[in-house]
């Protein structure tokens, strides 16, 4: 499976990571051999087999509904590139994409 | 085969904050007015190192929800992180469950203008709530408040089975009715506490082979009022309606696809977002950092058992087991405590019939509570009070409108009916000698509407009946007054 | 006997019987950081006034008759993945969280707090724990103590190097896909990863949440045994933490000299097969052969997915895992942001490009490329499924046997800078270590001989979930056999 430099840079703009030329040259490569090596896995028939996500057979852990402290305001924007008045502080922000 | 008149085919998403104390999946208090970032821990900040642990309640009201909708509720539900980065969301990630969600199926069936339309639901799932961005007017910056991050969000996806902009309306106030008697949510729409998100297509016919045709779809974010749910549905259908005008084969879903449109409330119009080139890959992958939850039959029993009777159903039970017409019904259901309170009353009362009851509950007791803003657990009187005082006016004690001012000043002093009738000496006057003087006197005073009466202007009696009351103070049984007054004029 | 050849066992007896204080101790740790991290860089800091201030706090508890806990007085490093708030940086050796400093503990930072150690200072790791030598570091390259033109093997290089190097008794890692047990083995300690869900993660900076498990470096299997006792457990802020209704935690050093017999040992065949080193074979064979003449029978077995089809399955599930979790590291709340950007989007994108490494911006884009629309199936799924068949073997295996065994590593450590220009080289560092991540089983790495060159090779033994108790014992029993933990680098031999 070889990654074109097209896909290298779409893959490092959906991951929000900037790239060089000379990266996106080097990582295509490097990305293009670890797949072929990950191909591997269609040796194998994996028909009928159920995806093992959670290894640990836990499930229904809760916790109660009890409201318990948190940060100090000041501790929570402590360690934040730019804040005032209690906010973090972003770039202008113009489309309002939140699509919670 | 264009031409047929095209029938709007509206689905809703709908979000609403859960009533819970704390967040999904940390002990940070829901209070996201407090002062900025004052509500937030490591993990609902999304520091490094940090876990979520679900909460129980939000579980079990999902639940709630979904029973409620006339859902299913699997077996196996899971968590699924899903990806887009924005600055109100810091993990740039929201915890939220894609394909094996908590509740699956259903409907809900809405009332409007006396008759009811059926909503399916397809699904009820949970996740989190994103923080709040906002651009202060000065500069050239935004902000962020991480409060909101984290609270628990429902959101209920509902079949596209709605087809007018006044169902959607009443599709969302009825959800909001049953979130609220279920105490799921508070639904206040002012805190945001709910969003509806419609999307809105028109089939437009059928193709040759006889499948529907539809335009694309539209989907409108973030409408948070009843208003623009129903303004913004019938902005769409007439946009919709325009654009297939002008372009019958272009202008189709096949072609199109889906698009994401905001609601400028002011202009009153929607506007592009997202077309479908753009739309978001999300990379949603199975949350490893929480497990399923397996909903066991005994932990959906108990939930079930917990749930109280639904309005619609209590609407319709008003209106068999009180004999209330519809309009009754559909008032005093409309609030769980209210319809409480109304069915204790009548429990209570020795003489007052249901229909009068509601009567008093419409014109006195609402009354108030739409005046004062309050709900009906903050007033200091109970339904036994007001069966009193309605008591006393059906057995003649007092005359009807004396009872309002005696329910009134219940609601001031706090004292009883009796205890106020007595002090204030308002019992009425049934005693015929007394009465009989005191309309003889009316007539007297009154020729006019007298002669009027008697040539036959039925009427008149009523301005009659008004002065002996005001004559005495209001305490003359106005039946006795009337039945005297009849017999004077006509004998 | 100098303090730093004590064992952290043997340093707490002292302690108790008040031979050696806490002050001491600490002391002595100092001394051989500043005399030997220089060279060996196993440190990204150290808190020398902290640990000296608890030490004292100690001493006087421990003066008065209190009971301070398992590991009273004891100094222990951590690898900087773990959170504390105690001023230290918490970086990841991550230009991105270079100056960010936790506002919390991680569970395991309380609990030895709780038990009474004195951590002195936090270990170098690779960039978010990425990485097979400690060179993919966003600050400096580790060095093997054995010899320093070496790896020390990684992603917890500092934390098996400060251990081999005596620089502290014992120190804590974690284990991804071999994170703590191959650098044992390059550094001639003991590694141990946990069953997943022994050790709560909270507090662990999150490389591959479904994988990651913190566990204990000691130069003995006791010791071991003792950091992994005061660490386990459950923990109500870590959803993935067996409660101990389930598993509850065992007394990892009651029995741990009673030998487990009849002991039944698997071999796979693919723990022997093609890129194994000739010498580190012939060590491991003649390990086994130890454990023959105890009594124990060998048993040879079939693991069919659990070498190459292993890391190409540990490469998709970790490195999606890690897209989705290294997400949160954009310059909006904490860490590095960019100071030139033209808006929002920018902001992310070079923050992120100035913040993170090379390894760690390739694992980010594999696993968001094997996450995105249409190739979901093809990689994310599909290793989800080779996943169990992993699983699958291994429970297979353990019907037949008590444990399995092999070498760590292919190979011992390696030169820097051998493999850091080929990723894929790299990675096959864990083709005998990644399995036992996806199958969520628990595995230690003790030292077994020593090449021609003077390297440590490592014994790998696999054991079933949960079984921490019987796998120690049998690491024990060949540990009794031998004298490798007696042995110290040459370097530390330089003490004045
Ligand atoms: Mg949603
Ligand atoms: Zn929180």
């Amino acid at each position: 499976m070889a990654l074109s430099k097209d896909e290298v840079l779409k893959v490092g703009a959906l991951s929000r990571i900037r790239l060089t030329d000379d990266e996106v040259e080097r990582f295509a490569g490097q990305l293009s051999s670890i797949l072929d090596y990950v191909d591997k896995l269609n040796e194998l028939d994996t028909s009928g087999v159920e995806p093992l996500a959670h290894a640990l057979p836990l499930h229904n852990v809760l916790r109660e509904d009890e409201p318990r402290p948190g940060l100090d305001p000041q501790k929570a924007v402590g360690g934040a590139p730019e804040s005032a008045g209690g906010f973090f502080r972003v770039p202008r922000v113009i489309d309002d994409g939140s699509s919670a | 085969m264009s031409g047929a008149e095209p029938i709007p085919t509206i689905g809703m998403e709908v979000h609403l904050h859960l009533a819970t104390h704390t967040k999904m999946f940390c002990a940070c208090a829901v209070e996201y007015d407090a002062p900025p970032n004052s509500r937030v821990c490591p993990v609902c900040l999304g520091m490094p190192g940090v876990l979520p642990v679900m909460n129980r309640k939000a579980v079990e009201l999902a639940i709630r929800m979904a029973l409620a909708l006339n859902g299913t509720i699997p077996d196996f539900a899971k968590w699924d992180r899903k990806h887009y980065y924005y600055p109100d969301l810091p993990k740039n990630y929201q915890i939220s469950e894609y394909d094996q969600p908590l509740g699956v199926g259903g409907y809900l069936d809405v009332p409007l203008d006396g008759e009811t339309f059926r909503v399916g639901i397809t699904r009820v799932h949970l996740e989190e709530d994103a923080g709040k961005l906002m651009h202060p007017e000065d500069g050239a910056c935004s902000v962020v408040d991480l409060n909101r991050t984290g609270t628990p969000l429902l959101e209920v996806v509902s079949e596209p089975d709605i087809h007018s902009a006044e169902q959607a309306r009443a599709y969302g106030e009825t959800l909001r009715q049953l979130a609220v008697y279920l105490a799921v949510g508070d639904c206040n729409m002012q805190l945001g506490q709910m969003r509806f998100e419609p999307n809105i297509s028109l089939q437009i016919g059928t193709d040759e082979k006889g499948r529907p045709r539809f335009t694309p779809i539209s989907e409108i974010k973030n409408l948070n009022s009843f208003r623009s749910v129903e303004r913004a549905v019938a902005f769409e259908i007439a946009r919709h309606r325009q654009e297939y005008e002008d372009d019958p084969d272009g202008y189709t879903l096949e072609r199109l696809g889906k698009s994401t449109r905001g609601w400028l409330d002011d202009r009153e119009e929607t506007f592009l977002q997202r077309s479908k080139e753009e739309a978001n890959d999300y990379r949603y992958f199975p949350e490893p950092d929480l497990v399923p939850v397996v909903p066991d039959r005994k932990w959906v029993d108990t939930i079930r058992a917990g749930l109280p009777e639904l309005p619609e159903h209590r609407r319709r039970r008003f209106i068999k087991e009180y004999g209330l017409p519809q309009y009754d019904a559909g008032v005093l259901t409309a609030d769980r405590e209210v319809a409480d309170f109304y069915e204790e009353y009548v429990r209570s009362a020795a003489n007052t019939d249901a229909k009068t009851a509601a009567n008093w509950m419409m014109q006195d007791v609402m009354r108030i509570l739409n005046e004062r803003k309050v709900a009906i657990a903050e007033i200091r009187i109970g339904p036994g009070d007001v069966a009193e005082v309605s008591d006393m006016v059906v057995t003649g004690t007092i005359n009807r409108s004396t009872g309002s001012d005696v329910f009134a000043k219940m609601l001031e002093s706090g004292k009883s009916a009796a205890e106020i009738v007595e002090e204030e000496n308002l019992a009425q006057t049934s005693d015929e000698s007394e009465l009989k003087a005191v309309v003889d006197r009316v007539i007297a005073e009154n020729p006019g509407p007298a002669e009027d009466f008697r040539g036959g202007k039925e009427r008149a009696l009523g301005r009659l009946i008004g002065q002996a009351m005001r004559a005495t103070g209001g305490k003359a049984n106005p039946k006795v007054v009337r039945e005297i007054l009849v017999r004077k004029l006509r004998g | 006997m100098a303090t730093i050849d004590l064992t952290a066992c043997r340093m707490r007896d002292a302690l108790r019987a008040r031979n050696l204080s806490a002050v001491e101790a600490a002391g002595a740790c100092l001394e051989a950081i500043d005399r030997l991290n220089p060279g060996i860089r196993a440190f990204l800091s150290t808190d020398a006034q902290g640990a000296r201030r608890r030490a004292e706090e100690i001493d006087k508890r421990l003066d008065a008759g209190e009971d301070v806990g398992l590991l009273a007085g004891v100094p222990v490093a951590v690898k900087d993945n773990m959170c504390t708030d105690d001023g230290q940086p918490t970086s990841c050796a991550s230009r991105i969280l270079e100056n960010w400093r936790a506002p919390y503990n991680a569970h395991v930072v309380e609990r030895l707090l709780e038990e009474g150690a004195v951590i002195v200072g936090k270990t170098n790791m690779d960039e978010f724990a990425m990485g097979s030598s400690t060179e993919n570091s966003g600050f400096e390259a580790t060095r093997n103590p054995w010899d320093l033109d070496r790896v020390p093997g990684g992603s917890s290089g500092g934390s098996a190097a400060a251990v081999s190097a005596r620089m502290v008794p014992m120190a804590l890692g974690s284990d991804t896909g071999g994170s703590i047990r191959q650098p044992a083995a390059l550094c001639g300690v003991v590694g141990l990863k946990p069953t997943y869900g022994r050790v709560s993660r909270y507090g662990l900076v999150a490389f591959a949440s479904s994988l990651d498990q913190i566990g204990p470096f000691g130069r003995t299997v006791e010791d071991a045994a003792l950091l992994l006792q005061a660490t386990a457990g459950h923990d109500p802020r870590d959803s993935t933490s067996v409660p101990e209704a389930d598993q509850p935690v065992p007394d990892y050093l009651a029995a741990l000299d009673e030998p487990v017999a009849p002991l039944r040992i698997g071999v796979p065949k693919e723990f022997f097969g093609e890129g194994l080193d000739a010498e580190v074979e012939k060590i491991v064979r003649d390990a086994l052969a130890v454990y023959a003449g105890l009594g124990a029978e060998l048993v040879n077995i079939d693991l069919p997915h659990s070498t190459d089809y292993a890391i190409a399955t540990y490469y998709i599930v970790a490195t999606s895992e890690a897209s989705s979790n290294l997400a949160r590291y954009d310059g909006v709340h904490y860490g590095h942001r960019s100071s030139d950007h033209a808006d929002m989007i920018d902001m992310y994108m070079r923050s992120r490009e100035e913040g993170f490494g090379d390894e760690v911006k390739r694992r980010i884009m594999l696993g968001t490329y094997a996450l995105s629309a249409g190739y979901y199936d093809a990689y994310y799924k599909k290793a989800l499924q080779v996943r169990r068949l992993i699983r699958q073997d291994f429970d297979r295996a353990f019907e037949k046997v008590d444990c399995i065994m092999g070498p760590t590593s292919p190979t011992a450590a390696f030169r820097q800078g051998e493999k850091t220009d080929d990723p894929l080289t790299m990675y096959l560092s864990d083709v005998y270590t990644a399995s036992c991540n996806l199958a969520a089983i628990a595995g230690v790495s003790i030292p077994c001989g020593f090449t021609e060159a003077g390297l440590p090779v490592g014994l790998q033994i696999l054991s079933g979930v949960f079984t921490e108790e019987r796998l120690l014992r049998i690491a024990r029993m060949y540990e009794r056999e031998t004298d490798w933990p007696s042995r110290a680098p040459p370097v530390c031999g330089e003490a004045p």
